[in-house]
């Protein structure tokens, strides 16, 4: 039992510790997480092995699920502002954490709390129907409280997280009426973009399509992907294109070897199709 | 080592550590993961007692300090997610005034 202690408290602690420390409220959840799984393998060692259930598919299933949602909902790049709106305010709030911690550490080390019964006696008849037995006899109206407080949560929450719809939802008519209305006064295109790679050398999507005269089309790659500068650049293109020429032109335009003005013309895209009908 | 001190000793420096990230942390996020961690490290303290004493009560408070903290952190993170939506940030420091 006390290896298991010290080994998960060898956990527990640092783990806590780094939710002071890290940037990102991802990583404060996964630290979170491993703090609580830790502590539930500690009930089990304390003989109670409903709490140690109930604090994994709580804590760690429900709770630490739903703070994942609203991280993911507010931004995982949501971190901490470094600045200090009162003065002082951190080194205050440290010293008085540390002299908290110190005072709680002192008056538990003063006391002497006599050594551990143990749950045997109360386990016998099962952990879990000595718990039902005292909570629906003696804490049966709590637990008749603790529902009138779960119903009142529920409702908060969705009152909370309701939003009146202000306008009529768009449906699909009213969306292509507003493309064509964007087409005459912006110009916006009016069919989808292009997608990427159709006609050139790679299918990928960093690799821009090629327009009919020869040239990528800059809008057929994803503007993250351009933002990001991993979109394969026009230049490497063109060496694509002069090699795909040079190779079709070993293969097929040999006997056809007048067919270079028609590969000219529909440099890149179509000169499959094309250069037989040029040759023969 | 069948003493409850140990146990004590762990609840009181995890109850801290809530504390120092309740004061310092500005995401309202972590900040309610160090109330979270405040919460665990009572459950710990009761469960720890309830083996001392030899009696389920103090797991039974466990038990509803639970779902206590599960209400508490649906209404809280609708609340965060409401601020957001109208703030664009989740920093505990741009909350300072009521309206607007």
């Amino acid at each position: 039992m006390s290896i298991t202690f010290w080994l998960l408290s060898a956990i527990i602690v640092p783990a806590a510790l780094g939710i002071l420390f890290v940037r990102k409220a991802v990583h404060a959840a996964l630290l979170l997480a491993a703090v609580m799984i830790s502590l539930a393998i500690i009930y089990l060692t304390l003989e109670a092995p409903f709490l140690f259930a109930v604090q994994i598919i709580v804590y760690t299933g429900a709770i630490m699920m739903l703070f994942l949602f609203v991280v993911m909902l507010v931004g995982v790049d949501a971190s901490d502002s470094v600045v200090e709106t009162i003065r002082g305010q951190r080194w205050l709030a440290w010293t008085a954490g540390v002299v908290l911690g110190a005072l709680l550490l002192v008056g538990v080390a003063q006391i002497s709390l006599g050594t551990m019964v143990g749950l045997d006696a109360a386990n016998s008849g099962g952990n879990i129907e000595g718990l039902a037995d005292l909570l629906f006899s003696r804490y049966v109206l709590l637990f008749e409280v603790t529902a009138a407080l779960l119903i009142t949560a529920a409702v908060g929450a969705m009152v909370l997280a309701h939003r009146e719809r202000l306008e009529p939802k768009p449906t699909q008519a009213s969306m292509a009426a507003q493309r064509v209305r964007d087409f005459s006064e912006t110009g916006r295109p009016l069919v989808p973009l292009p997608s990427p790679g159709v006609y050139a050398r790679h299918n990928a999507v960093d690799t821009p399509a090629l327009l009919p005269d020869g040239t990528p089309a800059e809008e057929s790659v994803a503007r993250v992907l351009a933002a990001r500068g991993t979109v394969r650049s026009a230049p490497a293109l063109a060496d694509d294109i002069t090699e795909v020429q040079r190779t079709l032109g070993d293969v097929d335009g040999g006997p056809a070897g007048g067919a270079t003005g028609g590969t000219d013309q529909a440099s890149g895209s179509g000169h499959n199709t094309e250069n037989p009908e040029a040759g023969a | 080592m069948n003493d409850v001190n140990a146990y004590i000793g762990l609840s009181a420096v995890l109850f801290t550590i809530g504390a120092i990230g309740v004061l310092t942390r500005r995401n309202a996020i972590v900040v309610f993961m160090c109330v979270e961690l405040m919460l665990n490290a009572c459950n710990l303290a009761l469960v720890a007692f309830a083996h001392q004493h030899g009696n389920l009560d103090g797991q039974v408070a466990a038990f509803f300090v639970m779902v206590v903290a599960a209400a508490e952190v649906v209404v809280g993170l609708a609340i965060i997610m409401t601020i957001f939506r109208t703030r664009r940030s989740a920093s505990v420091d741009d909350a300072s005034l009521l309206k607007y």
